[in-house]
Formats: structure tokens, sequence, C-alpha cells
């Protein structure tokens, strides 16, 4: 008997994620964002979370992944963090599934870069792989790149 | 675990807040040693500490708070009266207890601190006070008390309200069985305990505990419900349907009365804080051989709790200032002819929707030539300066940085003591200090500070397509430059654009530039139309240029996530009214990153300082003036004190001078149309135009036509044949001025020996 957990599930240029249920706040629309000059450039912006400043994260920069297309709206997945609630930008939103724990495995060596730090390991799903993401490292920017 | 872990945390805040009373009760019980009520509240503190303390299994917080609940005791019951050993006994004993408190906050356990010492204290006043109750002062025939009226609630009633007699008769315990029944007296006593305990759980029983965390986010949530209702009002214009109108209005009402509501929550009064100053004057007091009074007036009027907090320290430092350096000794106040013990009133009151507090003693003021000469000795201001300065200017140097040690080392009149820092800390906070003295009479120390830091006005302006606000505080003014000869007069130094505001050269920075936005209106050539907002940051004065000036706004201040704390230039964020989100410029930390004010702020006096002193011989400030039909005049800015207007009905006559009450002072009235024998173009005039000059404390006015303008120019003096008062002529503005002969004008009218001989005290 293996036990199950629930994640929250989204994409990011075509990778599937998934996030603890327990720590997602809430899922939203696109919002209008404000832009935050010389802050580094993973942050998307502000967004306006009924009075609470929230400060957006762009997971496809945050994973040096190619830039949005011009028409797509990303979604916000709001994450508790021990800080506050902290914004993720993702391309579409998934279910929330039941994975068993028997399904985990280590991200395999040979991924390399950011992704490295931030994907903790897989769940091997029938139909696809869910990467499951390590929120706090996400989300902890110190080290992202500023802007040239 | 977790249980535990609350019942202590409970256990703690309720201690320390009992401490706090404590605090206030001693002293207080220092000037009413009888009153009844006051020791049984500060038994009762003690005794709730050492009941909860040993229940908890702090064994040495118990034992502690014991010997202090058995003084207490004996004092309660009249065997011991009060002295100053026994307070000192028992301050340190409270100190003790807090000592031990907030190790149990921190680490868990009492701490492995000794306060034997502070029990032998205690132990040797008890023993001693066996003597002490047959002393014959304890055993004075024990008069019956108030006859007729019900023992205890009658005598209790009165205790707060009437003077107690000689601590003797009021009590008998402390002679039992001399004229009481035994067993009435202690019935008695403890009665009047019990009657204020069932007071007090009623009154704890009307307020409970709310942590700030959640008051905050209802707060969050008012705001966002403000902003809904908002929008439902505006939706309300376009429909007709009254039921809808109706539930709308008192949606309206509702959400007000609510926010405001919410707004009070997180008010306190300033009396938190001024509760321990009692205790810190009576130490203070005691430890330089004073005699000080508090006297404390307002400290119910309510403010915001982060603002409490924040002025919490500057206040203190204040309070000390008053005490060590303010307040002289009891021999010089005697020779002062003033009475021994000296006063600190703290007041504070409410007015034009700003707090205001006001610190004022009754000490021997500030030596303004004394603080001159310390800010001259380390080269803070010139001596050229400072002879031109007012006194109000020079009050104000005790805010300069590092004139405060040269000050406490001579601890003459002292009050130099990181004054920076309380100005600093008081400014941070959106707060003004100002400070008046006199000399040999008292010092008053004036704060004023808004209500709360949560919500502040702000002018909205636009930048590279995005609305950031600017806190008002920092703005001095605007300055809109349009078509292309005005903005032609942006200059350039290096790379450095500077505008000539009114002769001062304002450096410019350009917030697209800095904060890397798109440069919006500039497409190639030069814009058509510059907004130039004049900031203040530190000393300095720097001028903002943003692409667009909208409006003032009242906006509700939010942090910024952790992510971005690292950017200096930004205070905050705030939500505007439309939803969406504008941050808030954090005007020093811009000023830094454009390097405006790089160097030390005490620079900022000096380098003014030094720039009127190099600049005489080229370049210099000039105010021009007309007196007569178009007559120009000038007179160099810098001795200028003030430009007053003053109606005519206020001048009168002391012997053949006209003169005028200013500033405390008489000030010697000049009209320069007489000097010059010229007619006046102004005759009946209800208001005359007065150019002030201040020397050596002294006030002259000048009484002109009309003030013109102030430039900056260098010009060449050319005398030929001037009357007296002029020293020469010279082109300023392509029209010939004549420059005004200052020195010649006042020992002309001989006032030259009035105004330097030696001021009074």
């Amino acid at each position: 008997m293996s036990t199950e957990q629930q994640f929250c599930t989204f994409f990011v240029d075509g990778l599937f994620f998934g996030v603890e249920v327990h720590k997602v706040q809430e899922v939203i629309r696109y919002q209008g964002m404000t832009g935050v000059p010389l802050a580094p450039a993973v942050v998307g912006g502000l967004i306006n979370l009924r009075g609470q400043i929230v400060t957006a994260i762009d997971l496809r920069k945050r994973l040096a992944m190619s830039e949005r297309q011009g028409g797509e709206q990303p979604m916000n997945v709001v994450v508790r963090t021990a800080d506050g609630a902290v914004s993720l930008l993702v391309d579409e939103i998934g279910d929330v599934v039941e994975v068993a724990d028997s399904t985990f495995e280590e991200a395999p060596d040979t991924l390399k870069g950011v992704g490295r730090d931030l994907i903790r390991g897989v769940y091997k799903l029938k139909e696809r792989l869910l990467l499951l993401l390590d929120t706090e490292r996400a989300i902890d920017i110190a080290g992202a790149t500023r802007p040239v | 675990m977790d249980e535990m872990d609350d019942i202590i945390k409970e256990f703690l805040i309720e201690s320390t807040e009992g401490l706090d009373q404590l605090d206030r009760d001693f002293v207080e019980l220092e000037k009413t040693p009888d009153s009844k009520d006051l020791l049984a509240s500060i038994f009762r503190s003690v005794h709730t500490i050492k009941g909860t303390g040993g229940i908890l299994g702090f064994d040495k917080l118990a034992a502690v708070a014991h010997v202090g609940e058995s003084m207490l005791s004996r004092m309660r019951d009249r065997k011991l009266s009060l002295n100053p050993r026994v307070t000192t006994a028992l301050l340190s004993l409270v100190d003790a207890l807090r000592k031990m408190l907030s190790s149990i906050e921190v680490t868990g356990a009492e701490g492995d601190g000794d306060y034997s010492d502070v029990v032998a204290a205690v132990t040797s006043i008890l023993e001693g006070s066996a003597d002490a109750a047959t002393s014959p002062h304890a055993a004075a025939p024990a008069q019956c008390v108030a006859a007729g009226e019900n023992p205890g609630s009658g005598d209790y009633a009165g205790g707060p309200k009437t003077p107690q007699q000689p601590a003797g008769d009021s009590m008998a315990v402390g002679a039992p069985g001399k004229s009481l029944p035994d067993k009435e007296v202690p019935a008695m006593a403890s009665d009047a305990i019990q009657m204020q305990s069932d007071k007090h759980d009623a009154l704890a029983s009307s307020t409970i505990r709310v942590d700030v965390g959640l008051l905050d986010k209802v707060m969050n949530l008012v705001g966002e419900l403000v902003l809904a209702r908002n929008q439902v009002l505006q939706f309300t214009t376009t429909t007709k349907d009254t039921t809808f109108l109706r539930t709308a209005q008192r949606l309206n009402l509702i959400t007000t009365e609510l926010q405001e509501g919410v707004m009070k929550t997180r008010m306190q009064p300033i009396g938190n804080i001024w509760n321990k100053f009692p205790r810190v004057v009576r130490d203070l007091a005691l430890g330089c051989a004073k005699q000080v009074r508090i006297d404390m007036d307002g400290a119910d009027t309510e403010l915001d709790k982060t603002i409490i907090e924040a002025i919490k320290d500057p206040l203190t430092h204040l309070v000390r200032n008053a005490v060590d350096h303010g307040i002289e000794s009891p021999e010089q106040r005697k020779q002062a002819g003033k009475p021994l013990e000296g006063r600190l009133s703290l007041r504070a009151f409410h007015e034009g929707g700003q707090v205001n507090i006001e610190i004022s003693d009754d000490g021997a003021g500030i030596d303004t030539e004394r603080v001159k000469r310390k800010a001259i000795e380390r080269g803070t201001i010139t001596s050229d300066h400072a002879s031109r300065m007012s006194e109000r200017e020079a009050l104000n140097l005790i805010f300069l940085p590092g004139l405060t040690t040269a000050e406490r080392v001579t601890n003459v009149s002292g009050r130099g003591v990181g004054m920076d820092v309380v100005k600093t800390n008081i400014e941070k906070i959106g707060g003004m200090v100002d400070v008046q003295s006199t000399a040999g009479r008292g010092t008053t120390l004036k704060i004023k500070i808004p209500l709360t830091l949560a919500i502040i006005p702000a002018l909205i302006v636009t930048s590279g397509k995005e609305r950031f606000a600017i806190p008002q505080v920092s703005l001095l003014e605007l300055v809109r430059l349009e078509g292309p000869d005005a903005i032609a007069s942006i200059e350039d130094i290096g790379g450095a654009p500077v505008y000539r505001l009114r002769g001062n050269l304002l450096p410019l920075v350009d917030l697209n530039r800095e904060l890397g936005l798109p440069d919006s209106a500039t497409d190639g050539g030069k814009a058509q139309l510059v907004n130039i907002v004049v900031l203040q940051a530190d000393d300095r004065q720097f001028g903002l240029v943003v692409d667009e000036i909208n409006d003032t706004e009242e906006i509700v201040v939010k942090p910024l996530g952790k992510q971005l704390k690292g950017l200096a230039c930004f205070a905050g964020a705030t939500i505007m009214g439309d939803g969406q989100v504008a941050l808030i410029l954090d005007i020093l930390g811009i000023a830094q990153m454009a390097n405006v004010v790089a160097e030390l702020r005490s620079h900022a006096v000096t380098e003014h300082a030094a720039k009127n002193a190099e600049s005489t011989g080229n370049r210099d400030t000039w105010l021009l003036f007309t007196v007569g039909e178009d007559r120009r005049m000038a007179t160099q800015l810098s001795s200028v004190s003030r430009l007053e207007e003053i109606p005519v009905n206020l001048i009168e006559r002391s012997g053949d001078a006209e003169v005028v009450q200013y500033r405390q002072h008489i000030m010697p009235l000049i009209r320069v149309s007489t000097l010059l024998n010229r007619p006046s173009a102004q005759k009946d005039a209800e208001r005359v135009q007065v150019i002030v000059f201040a020397q050596g404390g002294n006030y002259i006015g000048l009484i002109v036509d009309e003030i013109v303008d102030i430039v900056e120019q260098q010009i060449s003096l050319e005398r030929c044949g001037q009357p007296m008062g002029v020293s020469g002529s010279a082109v300023i503005q392509q029209r010939v001025t004549d420059v005004l002969d200052l020195d010649m004008i006042i020992a002309g009218t001989g006032m030259k020996s009035a105004m330097s001989a030696p001021q009074g005290v």
C-alpha cells in the first residue's frame, strides 16, 4: 500500500509541473500587472490580490525557457510561502491529480541548468511525466539574473 | 506542548503589562504613599506573577516575587512605610522580574542570573521593619475609621479622592487590638482588594487581545471593499433601478463606517509609551541629583500602532535629554530664582489631521551662541554664516550630526546628543521636529506626526507609461517648462543636467533613465514639455523629471514582497482607484542612486556657507526691490533674514524712529525711500514690504516698495557720487540697479551700537 498525494498541475512551455495542493492558495486568471523597473527579469510584475500586493514570478523566465508568445496570457498560481503569497505565472492550468508515492523518482542526472535546482523529482504518470516543482526555490530569486 | 506554549505566552504578555503598570504605580506611590488602591494594585500585580510563575514551574521567579509580595503586604498592612530605600528595593525587584520574564520569552527558562542581592535587600528591609512596626509612627493610636461608615467600602471609596490621613490612623493592622476589634480590620483590607479586583475583572472582560496581523488583514480587506464599493457606485449612474440604488447607498454608508471602525482598532493612546517616562525620569533625576516633576497632558491622544512604535525611542531620547541637560541642578535653579523642582511637561493633542507632541522643560534653555561656536569649531558652518544666522536657524543647528559629541563633552547646555537621529527617525515617518528655546527659561520641542502611516498623501506621476506615487512629505514644488526656450534653459555640466531655480542650481534626475524605462516623450529631438518635480532628500534638493504629473491622492501604503526588498528606489506599492498597482518611489533611494546625496548630510550646510563666502568675489545672489518710481535696488540675499509683509497699523513709534514688534523684539524700521530722499511710490498702502536683516540676534527692517526678484549674477560695482546708503550701481537684469550699503545704513541710523551690544543672557 502506498500513500497518495494531491498535486495542482500546470504547463510551462510544454512541460507538465505539479505543486502540492496544500501549498496552493488559489489559481486565478490573467490579471493586469504593474512592471517593476530594475527588478530581476524573472519578476513579471505586481498584481492586486484583493488588496494584497503580490509579486508574480514568470516561471518561463525562472526556468530559462523561451519567451511566451505575444498573444498568450499567463495564469497565476498563487502559492503560500513563509513570506506571504507569491504568484507563479504559468501557461495553462491542469487538473488536480492524485499520484502514488511509489511512482516518484529523482530527477535524472542528465537534467542540467536551473531545472536541476528547481525540480525536486518526477512522478511517472500513465500518459506523461509530472515534474515536482520546488516552490521555495522557485521564488527565491536572490541569485536570479538581473536585466542587462 | 503547543497549549503550554500558549499559556506561557499569555503569562508573559500579562506579566509584562503588569510590570509596566507597576513602574507607574511605584512612582505615583512615592507622591501619595498612603494610597490604598495603589498598594492594592501593586500587590495584585506581584501576586499574580508569583502565583502563575509558580504554577508554570518558574521557581526562581516565584521566589523573587514572593519576597516582594511579603514586603508589599507589610506595606499594605501599614507595618512598613514607604521611603526611598523601600522604593528602590521594589524597583530593583521589578527589574529582576522583568529580566527573568524576558529570559523566559527568549530561551524558555528563567536564566541563570543571580538575584540574591535583590532578595537580600528586600529581606533586610523586612527584618528592619519589625522595629518599624513598633515605631511611634505605626504605633500611633489608631483611630476608628470614619465612624458609622460601612467598613471597607466606605473607606475604600474615599481612598482615591480624599487625601489620606497620616499613616497611623487609617488602617490599624499595624497596631492590632488598639481600638478596633481585631478581625474587622483585616477583613476591611481584603474587602478593598476584593472590590478592586472585581472592578479589574469587569474591565478585563470587556476587552480582548487581537493579533495585529489579523487587524492588518481586516484592514486590507476593508481597503478592497472600498474599491469594490467605488465600482458599484460608478455603476449606479447608468441604472435607474431604485432598489439597486438604495442598496448601493446603504453599501456606501456601511463601508465608510466599517472603514472608520477598522482604522480605530489600530489606534493606541500615546499614554502607552508615556507610561514608562515617570520611571525613566525618576531614575535619571536620582542619578544626576536633580529634582524633576513630570506632567503629562493628553495621554489619551490616539495614534496608529506603527507610529507609536516608531516614536517610542525618539521620545524617550528627548525626555532623557531634557532631564540630563535641560533641567539644572537644584543649586543652579536656586540661584536662578526658580523652584528647586524642575518641571518636564509632555503634551499631546490632535490638530489639523496631525498629532502634535510637545516636550518642554523649564531648564536652562539652549545657548545659541554656544551652539554656533561649536558648529564653527567643527567646521559645520563658517563664522560669517553664523553671524548672519537667525535665532531659529541657530537653534536648528542642534539637529546637525557631529555637533552632538562636542556638546556632550562640554556638557554645558547639552541637548545635542543624538538629536540628528531623533530628527531622522521622526522625518522617516513623515513628521517634523521643531525646537524653541529661551535662554534661562527652558526649551520646548514640538513634534508633528501624521495620524497613521498606512494612508499618506502622495503625488501621482506617470513615467514610461507606468504610474508612480511620490510621498508628499518630500515634495517641494512643481516646475513645468514649456516651449523650446524654456527647455533650452536646462543646462548641462559634463552630462549632468541642471536647471536654475531662482538662481540656485537644481540637479535634474530623469526618472525614465534612472529606472531604465523607455523614453516616451523624447523622439530623437528635444521634448516640448518638461515636468520637474522638485524634491527634498535629506538636505539636498533635486528635480525629478517625469513624463506627466497627474494628481495628488491619499494612498494606502503596502509593503513589497521579499523578492523586491532589495530595490532601494521603491518604498512600497499602493492600489489605485482602478484596482491597478502603482509603485511608491523612495525619494532618498532615488537620490542616492542618482548620486544626488552621495556626500554626508552635514556637508550640505558647509557647502552652502562656503558658497556664500566664495561667491562674494564673483557670483552672488541678489534680492531685487524697488524704491520710489521704478528705482531698482539690490541687496545680497545671503544677508537677508526674512521677507515680511507688515500691516501699517502695527507700526509704532519709539522716539523719532518707527518700530514694530517682531518675534519678541522691537525691530527698528527704516524707510529706504526716506533715507534716499525719494518719494515712495506706495504711500497709502495698507501693508508695507519689509526686508528683515538679523545681526547678533537683533533685527532691523527696511521698508521698500516692492520685492521684484531674486537673481544670481556677477556684478561689477561702479561708484560715482552715490547718496548715503548706496555702495554703488551695477547692471542687473539689463537694468541699472543701486546696491544697498547695509553697513552704512545701520551705522547711519545709529543702530550699530544698539545692535552690537551684547544681548541679555
